[in-house]
């Protein structure tokens, strides 16, 4: 049964994360608008000395074209430094344990996976990455994938805001600013805080000890809490460990938990904030939050009522099997349905052990296209993108060419945010069924019947979601699946991006018309449930069935007394 | 010949616009027509395959009655959406046939050389000139270069009180297909065969030149979104389905080819995808039944989005004219004094001011009409110069010469003061008084002596306030337009209850606050006649020109009310409103009824995955309307689909009902009606057709 401790404990994450969001939130703007703020003076210099050391000019504004390019540019450099710091890594410094050269499927994925802030991993983070890659490489991109997402919805809130203007900022201030400003002084505060917990953060070897009985086993090291305070911050999720947050010295107590809990959905929720703030729109922005914590707290309740609800087949509730002992039930699923939901893709329990229902709920969040709360910079845009659709459809039901926040939305708008909408999806149910067609697909599968159908549909709404956690049970590190999550990977990140970015570019040439009593308003509870409703039915007609056949079959067939 | 006007009484589902619209939709089976609309273009491509596939089974000895049904239904869908947009075609199309014969049939006397040739209307060019007497019709559009008549224009407005149109002036522009009642005219024409506006209502009201509205292409994008993504979700449904395939289960038994398409047929929105461009047409057709002839199907949408509407006082706020409404007369002059002169100078006044004082004298002071021609007298009319109208009765039987004038305050100054006499004080007083309350004063004088005021007022249209109250409340705003001072338009603009007003208003003045609250992201509304209006009606989102208007008016325009009521707007706005409500109330629709056909059709087809006797899988527990089995299911679904097009074509032809309100309301209305209906509906429908086709055993 469930105790009112781990109900106390859930209700206050909750309201933590309410009453936190807010006031980051309007930190948050003010950094991105390019005020001035309390830590100006800490990193102005450093600020200015990177604009000059790689001759930046801030004040130079780009259009939407040049943006892009630059992102793009950004991006693809990323991906080849990481896949080129891989492959030769036996060769590097800092390579203590004298990990061999990574083989090029596997890099090709995870350097796709880390610049498109998925952190996918087949890989196995202790037994595969050296020091030097690890830090020089996905350190890195943990902070610079994160900073590109707030990025992008930079340059939307810059499209929405407006009059009549072509330029949209400049990729390499904002990116700066992102990371010195935000990201890093978050950073460094979680780390500080994990390592106070018993977070690893070092640079020795692995040790073999002599357990007590006798048998030998490698305690592994490194610079830990570093990358996990990022991880969770800047929703990456990848681990440095292969079990992730499940692994005592990524997560030894039940604060670290609660540290690394709160930072999955922290700057997703206060970047909420910082658009309402930047547009000028602070009940508009409480709605969006509104409609992100429902679906959030639904999602969390049909986990616990299903995870404490008799398995038939054990004739038990609330089973333990892939859950920490440490954390129990309620926080195992609080972390699962909170990396789903917002793109991090962290774990500290194994979601293949989840009962169906909870399985589908992470994979529900994760195929509607990352967007409670989502991840950093794109779990909002994306979620703006469904905004536009409802707020077309909507807009024609009262009678007027359908505006949101004073633009048009036209038929610009409406194309590209169904393009973006529809890449991931595609991703998602072609990718698992050319999996399920093919030998190279079926092979990697360690369940059978439903069990292992989730295994392959979790993998891809992982992939194009850029969440990155997996179901485990699939054999993920195989040339076949190694570059198809890569693909898939891809498409989920710049399959949106980039159409956010076309989006942008138009919404930026048209005025702003003021509201009228004929206006749709965007601040009211009528639109947060029609939000809701668009997002659940747009969700529901393209998952449905394909969901119907996994996790809804497993749990009838578990009801049947049969397990996979 | 039939009015315009009856054609909006005609009947929505007339037997012979039926029997065309069902001829039409077999017609436009053909598939370049077809592939015009994606939705219903992948319902006939999937109809073809299931039909080849139905062939080819055939021919290997299978078949089955299952199949040819949902075969049926296929089609069924591909013409019920065809016969929608045919109904709403032939609809337009009878209305307009009556327009053809009077363009074909006409002849004109054109002048060539000083002599009349008789040639037919059809061959008349930009520039001929042509003669029209009592009875005849005028040819072709043109403007009246000498002469006057008056003109029935009935055909075009269903107005039977004749009108004046006269050489030079506002009054010049005549239309082709109205009919001249009295004298002659020679008329220039100003429009090449194709272009009148009798040829632009027919190919409007026939739906010939329709060009896909901003929102229907928009509309069109997420319609075409959904598509894709239904083709997706029945692609993968297949692969999915086979990963369970067992050694006795054949996928390809349980999801055939025809199976497949009906699943993707019942989930494409084929309601409005079906019903889209009939819409449209219908939206027209409305508009041409409130006399309005649009340019544009865009201009129609726009007319919903306007958010601020200008509006000429004289004429639209107000009656055409000012009316006399008292006498007030200079201090120790009798009233009837006053009275008298006013009369005597306006006798033969003919303007609506000149005439009204004329009706005020008789009432209040028992004066009647005097016979002119034996008072001898001399009217001098209004001039430009002098600004005065008045009259000079030469002496009789020892009278004096009587000079009366009467003009503006101004105006009367001047001239008693050039003359020598004094404008006093109190009737300056008397004119700020009435000036004040947002009526125009008017002095009169006889022989230099300031005789008193008569008070003109605007009388304001009646319900014109709660016109406005409407407009406010839909979220459009009221400007006023007038060329009076400031003090009496702000009278009559809280009289009216219009939102602002500009006062001593040039074209550039209009112009400019039309350009100044565009630049801040509104979308304009203006109603104008005169040419002076031209540069705003063409610079406003949505210029509508008034049929009695110049040709300059009518040009810059982008609707033409054939009525001349300016109030007309209003009408415009709630149809284009009742456009884009009636497209999203039915896209809602369309989209909430797949939650229903999800639960019909997904358990339908996947009830065989782990079952023990092939149709008691774990999955039939989302038959949660327990249709009787999967095949009465998928049929059922079908139909439904279908027949919900049908049901829904009077919805499409008349638009959903529309209220003037607020956007919340409207908004929780139909999200109410069509999205909470939409969900509900077709599990209802649905289940009754299921029950209908397992009693009278149909599969």
């Amino acid at each position: 049964m469930i105790t009112i401790n781990e109900i106390i404990q859930a209700i206050f994450y909750i309201i933590a994360l309410i009453a936190i969001a807010p006031v980051l939130g309007g930190f948050i703007a003010k950094v991105l608008n390019g005020e001035s703020n309390f830590l100006t003076p800490v990193f102005v210099v450093l600020e200015k000395t990177i604009y000059k050391f790689s001759k930046i000019d801030p004040s130079e504004e780009m259009d939407w074209k040049l943006y892009t390019y630059a992102l793009l540019t950004f991006n693809f450099f990323g991906i080849l430094i990481l896949v080129l710091l891989q492959l030769f890594q036996a060769y590097l410094p800092f390579n203590p344990q004298g990990l061999p050269n990574v083989e090029i499927t596997l890099a090709l994925n995870t350097a796709v996976s880390f610049v498109t802030n998925t952190n996918w991993q087949s890989y196995a983070g202790e037994t595969t990455l050296g020091y030097f890659t690890q830090m020089i490489g996905l350190t890195v991109q943990n902070f610079v994938s994160a900073a590109t997402g707030v990025a992008v919805l930079l340059v939307l809130i810059r499209a929405l805001k407006t009059r009549k203007g072509n330029t949209l900022g400049n990729f390499w201030v904002d990116l700066t600013r992102t990371i010195l400003y935000i990201l890093l002084p978050l950073s460094i505060i979680w780390a500080v805080l994990l390592v106070s917990q018993g977070v690893v953060q070092s640079f020795s070897s692995y040790k073999e000890i002599t357990m007590l009985e006798g048998g030998k086993q490698i305690i592994p090291f490194g610079p830990a809490a570093s990358q996990i305070a990022i991880k969770q911050i800047g929703t990456n999720g990848g681990g440095f460990f292969n079990v992730n947050s499940a692994f005592p010295f990524e997560n030894p107590t039940p604060f670290s938990n609660f540290l690394e809990l709160l930072a999955i959905l922290l700057l997703p929720a206060s970047l909420v904030f910082a658009f309402g703030n930047l547009i000028g729109a602070k009940k508009h922005a409480w709605i969006i939050f509104g409609v992100m914590l429902f679906l959030f707290v639904s999602g969390l309740t049909v986990s616990i009522i299903s995870e404490y609800s008799t398995n038939n087949v054990f004739n038990q509730s609330g089973l333990m099997e892939g859950k920490e002992t440490r954390f129990g039930i309620v926080n195992s699923v609080l972390w699962s349905t909170a990396t789903t939901a917002a793109s991090n893709g962290s774990v500290n329990a194994m979601h293949s052990s989840l009962s169906p229902l909870s399985g589908l709920i992470t994979m529900f969040n994760m195929e509607i296209g990352e967007i409670i709360f989502g991840g950093v910079g794109c779990g909002l845009y994306g979620m703006l993108l469904f905004i536009f659709l409802t707020v077309f459809i909507a807009g024609l039901m009262v009678g007027r060419t359908p505006e949101y926040l004073g633009k048009k939305i036209e038929s610009h708008e409406v194309k590209w945010s169904i393009v973006a909408i529809l890449l991931p999806s595609a991703v998602i149910l072609l990718f698992s069924a050319i999996a399920m067609k093919t030998n190279a697909g079926l092979s990697s599968l360690a369940n059978a019947g439903p069990h292992g159908y989730s295994e392959v549909l979790y993998a891809f709404s992982s992939a194009a979601g850029n969440n990155g956690s997996a179901f485990a049970g699939l054999n993920a590190n195989t040339a076949f699946y190694n570059l198809m999550i890569a693909l898939g990977m891809l498409i989920g990140r710049f399959g949106v991006l980039i159409p956010v970015m076309i989006i942008s570019g138009g919404l930026v040439k048209k005025n702003v018309a003021p509201a009228s009593a004929g206006t749709l308003s965007t601040d009211n509870f009528l639109f947060a449930i029609l939000l809701t409703g668009v997002i659940i039915i747009v969700g529901a007609l393209t998952f449905f069935p394909a969901l119907s056949f996994g996790p809804i079959l497993e749990h009838l067939l578990m009801g049947e007394g049969l397990t996979f | 010949m039939v009015s315009v006007k009856s054609r909006s009484k005609r009947k929505m589902f007339d037997k012979t616009i039926i029997k065309q619209a069902i001829i039409d939709s077999f017609k436009k089976l053909n598939p370049k027509h077809l592939f015009k609309n994606p939705v219903m273009f992948l319902v006939a491509v999937g109809a073809s395959l299931s039909t080849f596939f139905i062939i080819k089974n055939i021919f290997i000895g299978h078949y089955s009655g299952f199949t040819f049904q949902i075969i049926i239904w296929l089609w069924f869908t591909v013409l019920f959406a065809n016969f929608a947009e045919a109904l709403a075609e032939s609809r337009g199309k009878a209305q307009s046939d009556n327009l053809r014969k009077t363009r074909t049939q006409t002849t004109a006397r054109k002048l060539v050389d000083k002599s009349e040739v008789i040639v037919p209307a059809i061959d008349l060019r930009i520039n001929d000139i042509v003669v029209c007497e009592a009875g005849d019709i005028i040819p072709s559009d043109g403007e009246v270069v000498e002469g006057a008549a008056s003109i029935d224009e009935s055909a075009l407005t269903g107005e039977s009180a004749p009108v004046i149109r006269e050489s030079g002036g506002d009054r010049s522009v005549v239309t082709g297909g109205t009919r001249v009642i009295s004298d002659k005219i020679i008329i220039r024409i100003t429009s090449d065969p194709g272009g009148t506006y009798l040829d632009k209502m027919i190919s409007l009201v026939e739906g010939a030149k329709r060009k896909k509205t901003p929102n229907e292409i928009a509309l069109s994008t997420l319609i075409a979104g959904f598509n894709i993504i239904f083709i997706l979700v029945i692609i993968t449904i297949r692969v999915f389905i086979e990963y369970y395939q067992t050694a006795d289960v054949n996928v390809s038994q349980i999801v055939p080819v025809p199976v497949l398409v009906s699943l993707l047929v019942c989930l494409i929105p084929t309601t409005i995808g079906g019903l889209l461009s009939a819409i449209g047409i219908s939206g027209m057709d409305r508009l041409l039944s409130h006399n309005v002839i649009a340019m544009s199907g865009r201009a129609v949408e726009a007319a919903g989005d306007i958010d601020v509407l200008l509006l000429d006082k004289t004429g639209t706020i107000t009656l055409g004219g000012r009316m006399a409404s008292s006498f007030i007369p200079e201090k120790g002059v009798p009233i009837e004094n006053l009275a008298d002169a006013a009369q005597l100078s306006s006798l033969s006044d003919e303007t609506p001011e000149g005439r009204s004082i004329v009706v005020l004298a008789k009432e209040k002071f028992g004066l009647r009409g005097r016979d002119i021609t034996k008072l001898d007298a001399h009217f001098i009319p209004f001039s430009a110069q002098t600004r005065m109208s008045g009259v000079d009765i030469h002496p009789q039987n020892n009278e004096i010469k009587r000079i009366i004038r009467k003009g503006s305050a101004d105006a009367i100054k001047k001239y008693v003061e050039e003359n020598g006499e004094k404008f006093s004080a109190g009737v300056q007083e008397i004119v700020n008084y009435i000036s004040k309350a947002g009526s125009t004063p008017l002095v009169v004088s006889e022989n230099n002596i300031v005789l008193g005021v008569i008070e003109l007022k605007d009388i304001v249209k009646g319900g014109i306030k709660e016109r406005f109250a409407q407009l406010r409340r839909m979220g459009i705003k009221t400007v006023m337009i007038t060329g009076d001072n400031p003090l009496t338009a702000t009278a009559i603009a809280a009289e009216a209850g219009v939102d602002d007003f500009i006062a001593e208003a040039k074209p550039e003045d209009k112009l400019r606050r039309i350009r100044d609250e565009q630049a801040s992201g509104k979308m304009i509304g203006m109603i104008g006649d005169g040419t002076n209006d031209a540069p705003a009606l063409a610079q406003a989102d949505v210029g509508i020109a008034m049929n009695s208007g110049t040709q300059a008016a009518r040009e810059a325009g982008n609707m033409i009310d054939l009525d001349s009521n300016p109030t007309k707007l209003i009408e415009v706005v709630e149809i284009g409103k009742q456009l884009l409500m009636t497209r999203g109330a039915l896209t809602t629709f369309s989209i909430a009824n797949d939650v229903a056909k999800y639960f019909a059709i997904l358990p339908a087809i996947s009830t065989f995955i782990f079952a023990k006797h092939l149709t008691d899988g774990p999955l039939s527990v989302l038959n949660i309307m327990g249709l009787a089995t999967p095949q009465s299911a998928i049929l059922s679904a079908v139909i439904f689909n279908a027949l919900i097009i049908v049901a829904l074509i009077p919805l499409a032809l008349k638009g959903i009902k529309y209220r003037p309100e607020g956007a919340a309301s409207v908004l929780k209305r139909n999200i109410l009606i069509y999205g909470a209906g939409g969900l509900a509906a077709p599990f209802i429908g649905i289940k009754l057709i299921d029950l209908f086709i397992t009693a009278v055993k149909l599969v």
